[in-house]
């Protein structure tokens, strides 16, 4: 075990890991944050996505010891439900969930690849999302959040 | 018979006795499992026949309903706040809803089965309670404002004299926190669908923001103080048995608390969750070789051997003569395989028992059987067992969820202290309850004029285990390793059906489903026979949303379209023809127009045979015969020099009887759909000769978010007369057979096994026989 400094949604924490423990714990077990889940543990699935230094990435594979210093992004980092991040909003407007367990992947990996590539069309977002699963297949909804999202990049 | 009468037959056959009714379970899954297991409330349940145990009025004003059927991703608590707010005028959020707790809650069996929707909104349950909850409200009121009820109206939670809004008299004033101490009354009146001002409505969902804010708290979110990590050891092949744990594999690893053994049951239980996983990958278990699997090549045929319990669900008892005098006689046999619930989530629970009571949090479909079969496992006493249920991911039916309830127990009481469990995806994979694989006979007989004149049905399915009910650890995988036995399996001769039931969908809707003296089925032909083969499964097996009802439909479906393509009639027209149900005839309708439907037979003529061509496909369904129905068009792409089908464009036509909340309707048929999809293109479970093979996203096939989306518009027939009926099961259950008629359109191909992979598709294309 050692100290790992992680800096989560821009504040600094001091934690006792291995350091070969995966990201995902750290933050949903040891900071109890509910955005990044357990999936499949083996970057399949991209449920436990969060954002590291603007690029998405899978917490389940991704090492502590690897993020140490960097900006480390999870789904509560990006807003609130009172206050919640336009590409969120657009998620609630477009009622697109249903159980909502993948949600935290579909929105930080659509997030992240939208940040970086404004202009992106829509095939190249669903190649973004090719990764991604959501079993109860929200997928019509889903989209047009994202859509909806991209266009306010764009602007 | 309507789905609220035949809820109420299945409870009464229920307290008949129960024994008679297990003989169709294992075929008919969610529903005769119902009727198995019972809507007879468990001891110690708050009694289903007060007002006071669904819905409680605090002095300010707000409204407590509680529910037996639990939100799981479909939409129903927001359906079910907007129906209470309905009955009761106040405004959606004055209530809130609580679902599912065995101290609270009343007992309503399983989430499951399409079963909601028609349990809780037609003439019981918590619709009949806010109706009567109503007229309670009004006779105080009556009483205290000195008027007749018929001068009273309703509005925001307070009642007032009609042309004197000054003598009024608010909810809270008239309870102000204490019971109505009324019974249910069955002639309590509903709010009719016309003057509907919540109910009906698009309302949103409650929980969607703190589900898009990573607020929301999961199963898998739950933290106890004290709590601990556990990690299972499952065997490495089905049949497997333990023969020795080495403690000392793993004594010396931080965090680690406790090895846990119990019979064929291994654990291990640490500090922090990474410690638990690598302590289960470390930990030295040795295991008997497992008892070894049949050949996944050729099963589908070889069930045709295996012993059986028949199940007969009609026989007009003259099909064999019909069928010799027809003019045409068809006979296809389809293949439908094990599929999996693959939530997206592995299963999580939380279990907190100390010494003899127990506190655990479950994503479980049925809280109160976790009660009684958690005390089974743990040797407490039921009444000592709390059962809060905590969503988990997406379930589908008996996904992980009752398995990993026990796994937490179980390390819980090991170690006296709370534990939290989720699986690794490898075990939620290799260890489910899978949807049954089924081999299908269909064989029927045509006029001269090309009319359906004989339909005989032969179906072979293999089961083991199912949800756990009141007594059943067993049913799943973690009850058998501590041994209890699944549900046991005795072979034996079809009887006669008494009545007609076909909620497994296992007769075709173009049948007249004749027994006894009454036709209740959807179509016209009379002579009919349904005889379906239960096996024997070398897997665990249980309910996958639409049990039976998809394969069964996705045969009947393919079937039909081959009659009309044998006598090269129009699809739509042909299934119209030998149809008298209007609720069935209107979806199929429905979506046909959507579509802009041309009638012409299939396949479509001119199509050339490399390249990529299009058709299109039909089919329909009255899900489970009478509780919820659906037509769907789709358009395809076949590439065929790669064997790959795109789904480009669908129209579904549903009918779930009054919707009460059509973007919840919609929101099911959408995803329906699409799972269907992605069931019917690549979901498969495979194995070898000792253990299941598809155990992680790369083995097991489900379309990613990736996918180029269909179009997809949903008509929503609106039948606000009628009884609500289910919604959820429905547009799945055409998918498969939809999409292989198009696909036949496209290419002039019949497809007869699911999944439709490229390569499966690009062998029929080559005329290979697969």
């Amino acid at each position: 075990m050692s100290a790992i400094n992680l800096k989560v949604n821009g504040r600094s924490h001091t934690l006792d890991l291995d350091p070969s423990t995966p990201l995902l714990y750290a933050l949903s077990d040891d900071l109890g944050l509910h955005g990044p889940k357990f999936g499949c543990g083996l970057g399949q699935c991209g449920a436990c996505t969060a954002i590291v230094n603007g690029t998405a990435v899978r917490s389940c594979v991704t090492p502590v010891s690897t993020v140490v210093g960097k900006d480390i992004v999870t789904l509560e980092g990006l807003g609130t439900p009172e206050k919640p991040h336009l590409i969120q909003k657009a998620f609630i407007d477009e009622q697109a969930a249903q159980c909502g367990f993948c949600l935290n992947g579909v929105i930080l990996t659509a997030k992240a690849f939208l940040d970086k590539n404004p202009k992106a069309s829509e095939s190249q977002i669903q190649q973004a999302l090719s990764g991604v699963l959501c079993r109860c297949f929200t997928h019509v909804r889903m989209q047009q959040a994202i859509q909806r999202y991209a266009k306010e990049v764009a602007k | 018979m309507t789905p609220a009468a035949r809820a109420e037959l299945n409870r009464r056959n229920f307290l008949k006795g129960a024994g008679a009714l297990i003989v169709g379970f294992r075929m008919l899954g969610g529903d005769a499992a119902r009727a198995q297991f019972g809507q007879a409330p468990l001891p110690g349940a708050p009694p289903m026949d007060q007002v006071d145990s669904w819905i409680a009025i605090a002095a300010d004003g707000s409204i407590t309903a509680f529910s037996g059927k639990e939100e799981l991703g479909q939409g129903i608590s927001t359906a079910q706040q907007q129906l209470v707010a309905e009955e009761l005028s106040v405004p959606f959020e004055r209530v809130k809803l609580i679902y599912c707790d065995t101290a609270l809650t009343p007992d309503q069996a399983y989430t499951s089965g399409s079963q909601s929707h028609p349990a809780n909104f037609n003439h019981g349950n918590l619709a009949q309670a806010g109706a009567t909850a109503r007229e309670a409200l009004f006779k105080m009121a009556s009483q205290q404002l000195n008027v007749p009820v018929e001068r009273l109206s309703a509005a925001n939670g307070v009642i007032s004299v009609k042309g004197d809004a000054s003598k009024k008299v608010t909810y809270g004033q008239l309870v102000g926190g204490k019971k109505l101490n009324v019974a249910l009354d069955k002639n309590a009146k509903r709010k009719p669908a016309s003057e509907w001002t919540v109910l009906g409505k698009p309302i949103g969902r409650p929980d969607m923001a703190a589900m898009a804010t990573g607020q929301f708290e999961y199963v898998h979110n739950v933290r106890l103080p004290g709590m601990l990590h556990g990690r299972v050891v499952r065997p490495p092949a089905v049949g497997a048995t333990l023969m020795s744990v080495d403690e000392n594999s793993v004594k010396d690893m931080p965090g680690v608390v406790k090895v846990v053994t119990r019979k064929n049951f291994v654990g291990v239980v640490a500090e922090k969750p990474w410690q638990a996983m690598q302590a289960a990958e470390k930990l030295k278990v040795s295991w008997t070789a497992g008892s070894g699997l049949p050949k996944q090549v050729g099963f589908h045929e070889s069930l045709r051997k295996q012993p059986s319990r028949d199940v007969k669900l009609v026989d007009s008892k003259d099909t064999e003569q019909t069928l010799a005098t027809a003019a045409t006689v068809l006979k296809s046999t389809y293949y439908h395989p094990y599929q999996m619930h693959g939530s997206v989530g592995s299963s999580c629970a939380v279990a907190d028992v100390q010494g003899e009571k127990a506190t655990i949090y479950s994503p479980t479909q049925g809280v109160w059987y976790q009660k009684t079969t958690g005390a089974m496992i743990l040797g407490l006493k039921p009444e000592k067992v709390h059962v809060i249920f905590r969503r988990g991911a997406g379930c589908y039916g008996l996904n992980g969820a009752d398995t990993v309830t026990y796994d937490a127990a179980i390390l819980s009481q090991a170690v006296g202290k709370p534990v939290r469990v989720q699986l690794s995806r490898k075990d939620e994979m290799a260890w489910e309850n899978y949807g049954n694989a089924w081999t299908i006979d269909e064989h029927a007989g045509l006029d001269a004029k090309g009319n359906i004149i004989a339909w005989e049905h032969e179906a072979w399915t293999p089961g083991l285990g199912n949800r756990p009910g009141p007594e059943t650890p067993g049913n799943v995988v973690t009850g058998m390793l501590i041994g209890y036995q699944p549900q046991a399996f005795r072979p034996g001769a079809a009887q006669e059906p008494k009545t007609y039931n076909n909620n497994s969908n296992g007769v075709p809707s173009y049948v007249a489903g004749h027994v006894g003296d009454k036709s209740e089925g959807t179509g016209t032909v009379k002579s009919e026979k349904v005889l379906v083969h239960n096996l024997v499964s070398p897997f665990w097996t249980g309910p996958l949303r639409s049990p039976a009802r998809l394969q069964n439909t996705f045969a009947h479906e393919s079937f039909m379209d081959e009659l009309a393509a044998r006598v090269k009639a129009d699809p739509v027209e042909y299934r119209l023809r030998h149809l008298h149900d209007e609720r069935v005839i209107g979806v199929l309708n429905a979506a046909a127009k959507a579509a802009k439907w041309e009638a012409r037979p299939s396949p479509k003529a001119g199509n050339p045979k490399s390249g990529v061509v299009t058709g299109r496909g039909v089919a329909c369904v009255a899900y489970e015969g009478d509780n919820g129905y659906t037509g769907i068009v789709v358009e395809v792409e076949v590439n065929q020099d790669t064997g790959k089908v795109a789904v480009k464009r669908m129209w579904v036509g549903i009918d779930a009887g009054p919707i009460s909340n059509p973007d919840g309707l919609r929101n099911q048929a959408e995803g329906g759909a699409l799972q269907g999809m992605s069931r019917a293109l690549g979901e498969e479970v495979t194995w070898d000769d000792q253990k299941v093979t598809s155990v992680d996203w790369r083995s097991y096939h489900s379309l990613p978010l990736g996918f180029e989306v269909p179009k997809i518009e949903c008509v929503l027939v609106n039948r606000p007369d009628e009884e609500a009926t289910g919604a959820g099961e429905t547009s799945i259950t055409v998918m498969a057979a939809a999409i292989g008629n198009a696909i036949f359109d496209a290419t002039g191909v019949r497809l007869r096994q699911i999944p439709l992979t490229p390569e499966r598709v690009k062998e029929a294309l080559q005329g290979e026989i697969i």
